[in-house]
């Protein structure tokens, strides 16, 4: 009893910490951006000010708005934070990593996608629609892509839960393995376009050729404009974490340590996920936005490269009996 | 005639059985004037009854019988209301492809049957036949039952007849007779044809996931919302043929624990898909009577006017999208736990197989969420786009109630799929070999595990609970930590709103991406753009032409060389006495001869 308790309490700490964390990630990136375009940039927690002021002001709704659009803001936010409980972040195997797996991490990010395509179409304005439509179609994309990534490192751990996978990786012999490049390679793809960066889309635009995702939000305003955008930002240290639970897992604490190695392992992964940000930020100032229409090709990359993986790892992987 | 119950009958039952009383419920609220008719009442029940007949069957002529009312039944009620030509049309489609069906039917079980004349099940079991026969039963059950269950290519009916039956036949029809259909091809498959041999899974596997992709395809590019249920129905049979396909390849090379994973997920799948589709097509339905429109650029802000039928419809979608905690998931989870043991088959063209159909599967249900977010979207969402539908009405109470109903299901089936396993443990051992090999294993009785805890659970209680924990955490930090000052103003759509309710997105505008990156290669997508020249003053139009591949080579070629033919056999019908007397000679002496070399 004691035991589950304290592994409740370690999930509990892991879920409101990823939150905490999040706007200052995405502030890092910001002020990367600004610092390699010789701007000085907004501090750090320029996010959090900025969710801070989106909870102080009225929300402005659409007249026409339904019961739907004003409670998706938070199912999605609840959607986005559940999946990114569900990533081992700082410690392995706590309470609710054993509640699902990789497979249902991916649904619950296609929950929190579809219903906010669903918001972007409720006012009935043109921009919502675009924003909609484009969405689903980068995720009919993404979204098989990134199923066959996290698959093909099932196959090669033997599980399909999270922490079983990243202890394999930890605890195997290291070895440069065709299919785990491929993946990766489709991954990073993958992480960009459900993030909606550069080069698939740009966060800091409102240019109705190009937006997806802000095209969607456009109507939002005050608190659950917040939610949105913190619900972005949890999405955004989500993958990073993936990607780091996936790809570079060294560090991190098991379940059943001792508090001072689980502050080790938060330090370990704090470090980590600023390094990600400041590569995600450095990436997009050297590349250009892509047509709309260019998109697709991109992303469809990432599903033959992610096709390729699945199949190597088929083919050569050892059986999972 | 003989009858009996089994696990497995009993299982289809309660498929058929759910889905006729969400349907009768349902059918309390419609309207006796206008939806009901002598040509509808009577036949409904027949209908009904027919499917519970055919799961109960024992032998080959009673299947067969009972097969065939239901097939006549659910014709009859397709073409209920004859005065609308295009549901002749349908009507049409449909009786030559369930006569086809149960030719091809009749086949199978003459296959299975071979020489002996003895037509029970049990015996059937039990008699030997050559692998050359079984592959001929196999083909002719497929295309027996394919074409029941809307297999393609011989799925061409569904999204004519389906959407032309009053709603509550169409829920029917779509939710709950492919099952039927599904059954058959269980029980021939699985049942009668003995030990399987791992090339019999091809078939299936191949046309289950390519039908799984093309449905949503189908689906996505059509503007009918009950034509789109129906594509979408096409999908999901695709799904249940993969399952049942991966099912019968692990059973016969050996690997009973993934096989009864398979057919687990292939089951449930049946199950789950029998209470959603059924949900969705009722929900169409209201929305048909409330509005006298199925068309997608009729629709819009449904929400609104019927927010109880859009809220039960939106449960649904979710499902049917196989999104999390409704029981679409559950299904689509034990899936890709089947496919991914495919590295342990002993034969290398399964090996191959099974990753390619893992991809489409992916990619399906993909397909499937933007195909739902589009039907919802367009039809419940955004602004009214016909002004005769913005006072439409909520559907009355007795057809909330049958949604609400098959709603609760939807979520239930999610929280407790492992409940579902549980139950269904006899027809998993007698067909698959084995039970759930981590069926036990799962941290709370509500657990799903595919293997064994280490490897895979999902635990949807768990994950519904923290979902609506943070939702209402989220929702409570909002209101106390923030401003609640809410204000109502016009739309803002980045500063310049448009009145009019035309500039919304429309569904052939929402599936124009997709269609330019899926319809080019399968449907020879063209977009032509009618651009006037400057200073002239008509506006601009596109046209957008689709071509359906399927019926061309599949039902249009063969109609017209049957025609062709018959018009050309058409000629011996009048020809001169001397002439048939030759014929009639000519054909004794080909006989003679014929007897004469076969002595």
């Amino acid at each position: 009893m004691r035991e589950s308790l304290v592994l409740l309490a370690g999930q509990l700490v892991q879920m409101v910490l990823v939150v905490l964390i999040a706007p200052g990630i995405t502030g890092v990136v910001r002020r990367v951006k600004a610092r390699f375009m010789r701007r000085r940039g907004a501090p750090i927690i320029q996010p959090y000010l900025d969710l801070i002021k989106l909870a102080r002001k009225e929300s402005v709704i659409a007249e026409n708005a339904s019961w739907l659009f004003r409670g998706a803001p938070y199912a999605i936010f609840a959607f986005t934070w559940v999946a990114a409980a569900l990533v081992p972040t700082f410690a392995a195997g706590l309470m609710f990593n054993w509640a699902a797996d990789v497979v249902a991490l991916v649904a619950l990010l296609g929950a929190a996608r579809a219903l906010l395509a669903l918001a972007g179409m409720d006012i009935g304005t043109s921009f919502g629609g675009i924003g909609a439509s484009r969405e689903m179609m980068i995720a009919t994309l993404a979204e098989p892509a990134m199923l066959m990534v996290v698959l093909t490192l099932a196959l090669t751990a033997g599980t399909t839960r999270l922490p079983e996978v990243a202890s394999f990786l930890i605890s195997a012999p290291f070895a440069v393995r065709a299919s785990l490049a491929l993946a990766l390679f489709a991954f990073l793809i993958v992480a960009l376009a459900e993030n909606a960066r550069i080069p698939v889309d740009n966060p800091a635009t409102h240019l109705e050729l190009t937006m997806v995702h802000e095209a969607m939000v456009l109507e939002y305003s005050g608190r659950h404009l917040a939610m949105i955008e913190l619900a972005a930002q949890l999405k955004l240290v989500l993958y990073l974490s993936l990607i780091i639970c996936l790809f570079a897992p060294f560090g991190k604490a098991a379940a059943e340590a001792s508090p001072l190695i689980w502050a080790l392992g938060a330090t370990t992964l704090f470090l980590k996920l600023v390094a990600g940000a400041m590569m995600l930020g450095a990436w997009e100032v050297s590349i250009a936005k892509m047509r709309v229409f260019r998109v697709p090709e991109f992303l469809g990359g990432a599903f033959v490269f992610a096709f390729i993986a699945i199949l190597l790892a088929f083919l050569t992987g050892e059986a999972l009996q | 005639m003989r009858l009996r119950l089994d696990p497995l009958a009993a299982f289809f039952g309660l498929i058929v059985n759910i889905g006729v009383a969400a349907a009768s419920v349902y059918g309390l609220g419609l309207d006796r004037d206008h939806e009901l008719s002598p040509r509808v009442e009577p036949l409904f029940p027949a209908f009904a009854a027919a499917m519970n007949l055919v799961l109960i069957a024992d032998d080959v002529y009673s299947f067969l019988f009972f097969w065939e009312l239901m097939s006549l039944s659910s014709w009859a009620l397709v073409v209920a209301r004859h005065d609308d030509p295009a549901n002749r049309h349908a009507g049409h489609v449909y009786l030559v492809m369930a006569a086809i069906g149960t030719m091809a039917l009749l086949l199978a079980f003459a296959g299975l049957a071979g020489g002996a004349g003895d037509l029970a099940f049990a015996s059937l079991r039990a008699a030997p036949r050559a692998p050359y026969v079984a592959g001929l039963v196999l083909v002719a059950a497929l295309v027996g039952a394919g074409s029941k269950a809307g297999l393609a290519p011989l799925h061409a009916w569904l999204p004519l007849a389906h959407p032309a039956a009053p709603s509550h036949v169409s829920a029917l029809m779509s939710g709950v007779m492919t099952k039927v259909a599904i059954y058959a091809v269980i029980r021939i498959i699985f049942d009668l044809l003995g030990a399987p041999a791992w090339w019999w899974s091809l078939p299936l596997l191949a046309l289950g996931a390519a039908t799984a992709a093309l449905g949503l395809l189908y689906a996505l590019f059509d503007n009918d919302l009950k034509r789109v249920l129906a594509y979408s129905t096409v999908e999901n049979i695709g799904v249940i043929f993969v399952a049942l396909g991966l099912a019968l390849a692990f059973r016969a090379t050996g690997l009973e624990g993934s096989a009864a994973v398979a057919l687990a997920a292939g089951l449930l799948h049946a199950l789950n898909h029998s209470w959603f589709k059924s949900l969705l097509f009722l929900g169409a339905g209201a929305v048909l009577h409330a509005t006298g429109k199925r068309d997608f650029d009729g629709l819009g802000g449904m929400i609104h006017n019927m927010p109880k039928t859009a809220a039960f419809w939106l449960v649904g979608a979710m499902s049917i999208a196989a999104l999390p905690p409704f029981n679409g998931f559950v299904s689509e989870w034990l899936l890709f736990q089947a496919v991914l043991t495919g590295p342990s088959f002993p034969v290398p063209v399964l090996r191959f197989l099974s990753p390619v159909v893992g991809a489409l599967l992916a990619l399906a249900a993909a397909l499937a969420a933007a195909c739902f977010v589009r039907a919802f979207g367009v039809a419940f969402l955004g602004r009214p786009r016909d002004p005769a539908t913005a006072n439409a009405h909520e559907a009355p109470r007795a057809q909330l109630i049958a949604m609400g109903a098959l709603a609760a299901l939807c979520l239930a089936g999610g929280l407790f799929g492992g409940v579902i396993v549980q139950i269904i443990k006899p027809i998993l051992v007698a067909f698959a070999g084995a039970a759930l090999p981590g069926m036990d294993a799962g941290p709370t009785p509500f657990s799903l595990v595919a293997f064994s805890a280490a490897r895979s659970t999902y635990d949807a209680p768990t994950v519904a609970a923290f979902l609506l924990a943070s939702g209402c955490l989220s929702t409570w930090c909002a209101h106390r930590l923030s401003s609640r000052r809410t204000r109502r103003a016009p739309a803002w759509d980045c500063g310049f709103p448009e009145p009019s309710p035309r500039t919304q997105y429309t569904a052939s505008s929402f599936s124009q991406p997709l269609r330019r990156v899926y319809g080019g290669l399968l449907f020879g997508a063209v977009e032509k753009v009618d651009m006037p020249a400057p200073g002239d003053a008509r506006p601009a139009r596109l046209t957008v032409t689709l071509r359906d591949y399927l019926w061309e080579w599949f039902y249009r070629a063969p109609a017209r060389a049957v025609s062709r033919v018959s018009l050309w056999l058409d000629r011996l019908q009048s020809l001169p006495m001397r002439d048939y007397l030759l014929m009639m000679s000519g054909a004794l002496i080909a006989l003679l001869l014929v007897a004469a070399g076969l002595s």
